[in-house]
């Protein structure tokens, strides 16, 4: 029974242990957890995670969620290179300052553009312009904070080299990206460590992780979506409501 | 020279880190950081971490902040008993699985409970409307099922038979709310037993300087009006 991975694509967080993973050559079973079809919410997913939520790891009979706790299990069971998860003193900590950092200043922010232009409309429910613009400034000052504090010394976000906080960051940012901000305009620094990032990781795996976001807008605009059912939907009101 | 940490005992992460280095031996330097004065904005503070926020570490040139970083630093960097950050992987990745589920869940809740209840009033002189507070409470009452039922479930500790990083974060986490007044415990029998063979652990002396400060903050003088315009904006958006 092997290394099984529980994800929707649409996710962020499942994006970066999705390319993780492929990148090193992990063997895995992929579990496709489709968010919009509300399987989160099956009897059967909820036996597996009571938080309902993505990605989920299943190691034999060991369950484990928290995206950042999966990019550390699997950098060290599978002993991947060095970089990914220094073993170094401060290359480590200064991974895992990032990581909390993100926790304060990336997430949550960079993902509600996909509420505000595609989840909510699905659900009929227009968030409102003056959210949608507190959004984008949030979105931007972040930005601003994160070239101020981990562009300093280094190519990459804690150094010279890829590591999953790279990872994390690049997947948040390309949600929005994938709903039409130009978040990279104007930021040479920013522009030349995403394509750092890309050129590292293949064209083929950024091409295969991202499918999905970046068609999302254009499946919407077709009314290819799945229509969330009722239970659903008011998670999805639950979200919507934290907005600010 | 001795590592530095720059902390306010008002912060939860302050607290852990404290109880840690204490517990651990760890010889530090305290430099405390009065948030309620807006030490945290000064410029002086500011050279340590550019972000103006607490906990933050020194040692030598090397400067951190994020209060898991600087956990995770003290215990490799001092080698402390393996408990607190297992070798074994899968005991780890649940330490892991705390640390990173905390910090917008139980952490979130438990600062709004303290902030709504107490540090609105008391200290900045704002009223919280009350279904604001009875909104943050129930919020909190989520949390902690959920550190009940997903983390602790029958066991002595949130992740085995042992005290671990994901114990001392969580314990400094609840005691903004106890330190507000709010019963935390109510209806949470699991928790209460837990929260006493953690304080037992950790050491009854060693519990009480760390909580002084929380223990007293609904005694917290008002705010300094100048303060108050500098702070706001950052506390607003903390409590988000």
């Amino acid at each position: 029974m092997g290394l099984k991975l529980y994800l929707d694509l649409l996710s962020q967080p499942c994006r970066a242990v999705y390319i993780f993973a492929k990148k090193n050559g992990i063997p895995f079973q992929l579990h496709t957890v489709d968010l919009l079809k509300g399987q989160h919410v099956s009897e059967q997913f909820l036996q597996l995670n009571c938080q309902r939520k993505v990605p989920v790891l299943k190691d034999g009979n060991f369950v484990l969620t928290e995206s950042s706790a999966i990019l550390i299990y699997l950098s060290s069971k599978y002993q991947v290179a060095d970089h990914w998860y220094p073993a170094d003193l401060q290359a480590r900590a200064r991974v895992h300052e990032y990581l909390g950092w993100h926790t304060d200043n990336i997430r949550g922010i960079f993902g509600v553009p996909l509420w505000t232009k595609v989840l909510g409309p699905l659900i009929g429910t227009q968030i409102p312009e003056e959210k949608v613009e507190r959004n984008r400034k949030n979105m931007f000052e972040s930005l601003q904070r994160l070239e101020e504090k981990f562009f300093g010394d280094g190519t990459f976000l804690t150094g010279y080299q890829v590591t999953v906080a790279d990872l994390m960051c690049l997947e948040e940012l390309m949600q929005p990206v994938a709903l039409g901000y130009n978040l990279f305009e104007g930021r040479p620094q920013l522009t030349a460590w995403r394509a750092r990032v890309e050129a590292f990781l293949g064209a083929n795996l950024c091409q295969q992780a991202h499918g999905r976001i970046l068609s999302i807008q254009e499946q919407a605009a077709k009314n290819a979506l799945p229509v969330p059912y009722p239970e659903v939907q008011s998670r999805m009101m639950l979200r919507i409501a934290r907005i600010p | 020279m001795v590592l530095e940490l720059y902390l306010d005992l008002l912060s939860q992460p302050c607290r852990a880190i404290y109880i840690f280095a204490k517990k651990n031996g760890i010889p530090f330097q305290m430099h405390t950081v009065d948030l309620r004065k807006g030490e945290h904005l000064s410029d002086a503070f500011a050279q340590v971490n550019p972000v103006k926020k607490v906990p933050a570490m020194k040692d030598n040139d090397f400067t951190l902040s994020e209060s898991v970083a600087i956990l995770l630093y003290l215990t490799h960097k001092y080698k402390v008993p393996d408990h607190w950050y297992p070798q074994d992987l899968q005991a780890r990745a649940r330490v892991d699985e705390y640390l990173a589920w905390q910090h917008t869940t139980l952490r979130r809740s438990c600062l709004r409970a303290l902030w709504h209840k107490v540090m609105f009033p008391v200290f900045l002189g704002e009223q919280v409307p009350s279904e604001t507070l009875a909104a943050t409470l129930a919020e909190l009452d989520v949390n902690l099922r959920v550190l009940e039922d997903k983390f602790l479930q029958d066991k002595a500790f949130l992740v085995g038979p042992h005290i671990s990083l994901a114990d001392l974060v969580a314990i400094t986490e609840v005691m903004h709310p106890i330190g507000g007044g709010c019963p935390v415990f109510e209806g949470h029998p699991k928790l209460a037993a837990w929260y006493h063979r953690v304080e037992t652990v950790v050491g009854k002396e060693l519990f009480r300087e760390a909580n002084e400060v929380i223990l007293k903050v609904k005694d917290s003088a008002p705010v300094n009006l100048i303060i108050k315009q500098k702070v706001m904006p950052r506390v607003l958006a903390m409590i988000q």
